[in-house]
């Protein structure tokens, strides 16, 4: 699988899409979950919460590892993905449908990309 | 350095392993999901590749009496040629060298299997040992043998059914016992909790061996799935959940150390020296998250560590091994520090999961 031409990509292997209304969708890559492995567990940041760029904010685990997930970007958090809670499998079987969380960006904020 | 290899690399390969350095070794994680691996062992039959252990013959008059003093678990249990035991190499202070498996074949020779990271350095301390007690002892390295594991509900089935001409001579064999098969040294051992088999046999012989079972319906297993399997199992991990400066006593081996017999052996003073202050429990997490190696535990008895942790496919939840003051009873809560969190864990006696099903 290739990486989608439509996202961004930082170095930390999160994926990033900004969405018409200014804000970001974050995932991991596909390279991410395949050197994870299969994941069991998700830590999403809350609705709210203000993050600077780089900052840690939500961690996946799979059977073996940990690995943080750093926001991309100075913002706040204005959803995570529930769904991933119950069924964290699913950044296995798809990583670029499913999200982690998505923010709205502070207005003087640039996107850490490669 | 250059990765050392098994004879099934290229076997790992092509059946599409994710290949990582383990120790040295060039080792496959897994062959896709590791998940799926480990599930397979629990309900139906997988295959490893533990090639990279070593198998350490010991021949010559007195080779009893030198394992009597030399291992902390008595031989003198092993009567009947083939019976296995379990048991630690100890250093004088009581810390673990190596645990292991010691096979008895007949009064002129014991088999060993020892782990792969600390081979060399057994083998070297067995010299040593036997140059003072034993030595007209020949200490073979058996690096000429393979050893591959079958492990699940399944695996006497399958392992029938990929090699016809093991049934009747194996068919009848106990737990932790192995019969000589020709070439092939049969063990019904494993790191699984499950029924199963080690077997030892020459390197060339191995592919066929493998690829056979892999016709008769056996999957290959990674070293990932080994190590969710075996901690499920509650069986240790040496490096992780023991090594040179922890005593048997405080990684839940007592039941392996024979203290009460008259024998003298490498460490016993230390042991009785020094009576355990800590040790080693199950727990289960009783929060959202994973426990991992190294977790500091918190009791109302003061600190602990987790020596190892992950997730349980089996149960669907997070447990682990963990080395904690003594005084905390099985049924206690303690706090697990994951990142910036204390969380809930419930102290359980192990193992958690035994053939198929789980305990805890």
């Amino acid at each position: 699988m290739s990486n989608p031409a439509d996202l961004k990509y930082t170095a930390s292997h999160e994926w990033v899409k900004t969405e018409a209304d200014g804000s970001i969708t974050v995932g991991i890559t596909q390279h991410a979950q395949e050197l994870l492995g299969d994941m069991v567990f998700v830590e999403s940041p809350e609705v709210g919460r203000k993050l600077k760029a780089k900052e840690e904010c939500a961690v996946v685990e799979s059977v073996k590892a940990a690995a943080d997930i750093y926001a991309p970007v100075a913002g706040v958090v204005t959803a995570f993905n529930e769904e991933l809670t119950s069924e964290p499998e699913k950044i296995n079987a798809d990583p670029y449908s499913a999200w982690l969380f998505k923010m709205k960006p502070d207005k003087s904020a640039s996107l850490l990309i490669r | 350095m250059t990765l050392q290899t098994t004879p099934l690399n290229a076997a790992h390969r092509a059946m599409g392993a994710k290949m990582v350095d383990f120790g040295g070794w060039d080792m496959p994680l897994h062959y896709g999901s590791q998940l799926e691996e480990h599930n397979q062992v629990r309900t139906d039959a997988g295959m490893f590749d533990v090639s990279h252990m070593r198998v350490v013959d010991m021949e010559g008059d007195g080779v009893r009496d030198f394992l009597r003093y030399l291992l902390a678990n008595n031989v003198d249990k092993l009567q009947s040629s083939g019976r296995a035991l379990y048991s630690c190499m100890l250093n004088p202070a009581g810390g673990v060298i190596d645990d292991l498996i010691v096979y008895f074949i007949n009064e002129k020779m014991f088999r060993i299997v020892v782990n792969a990271g600390t081979a060399d350095n057994d083998i070297a301390w067995m010299k040593e040992q036997a140059a003072v007690h034993a030595p007209k002892l020949a200490i073979k390295s058996r690096t000429d043998l393979a050893m591959i594991a079958i492990q699940g509900p399944q695996a006497a089935a399958k392992l029938w059914q990929a090699m016809p001409g093991l049934q009747n001579l194996a068919e009848s064999l106990k737990p932790f016992t192995a019969v000589n098969m020709g070439t092939m040294f049969v063990a019904r051992t494993g790191y699984t909790g499950e029924d199963g088999f080690e077997i030892m046999l020459p390197n060339q012989a191995a592919a066929f061996f493998w690829e056979a079972l892999s016709k008769a319906g056996v999957k290959p297993i990674g070293l990932g799935a080994r190590d969710t399997l075996r901690l499920e199992a509650g069986m240790n991990l040496y490096g992780h959940d023991m090594d040179d400066t922890i005593s048997p006593l405080e990684a839940g081996l007592a039941w392996t150390v024979d203290l009460k017999s008259e024998r003298d052996f490498i460490g016993k003073a230390a042991l009785l020296a020094h009576p355990p202050t800590r040790k080693l429990v199950g727990l289960v997490l009783q929060d959202r998250g994973v426990l991992r190696d190294h977790q500091v535990v918190k009791s109302s008895h003061g600190d602990g560590e987790i020596t190892s942790g992950s997730f349980s496919p089996s149960l669907n939840l997070s447990i682990a091994l963990a080395r904690i003051p003594a005084a905390v009873q099985i049924g206690d809560t303690v706090q697990v520090s994951v990142r910036d969190k204390l969380l809930n864990a419930k102290v359980v006696k192990y193992p958690f999961v035994r053939n198929g099903k789980g305990l805890v």
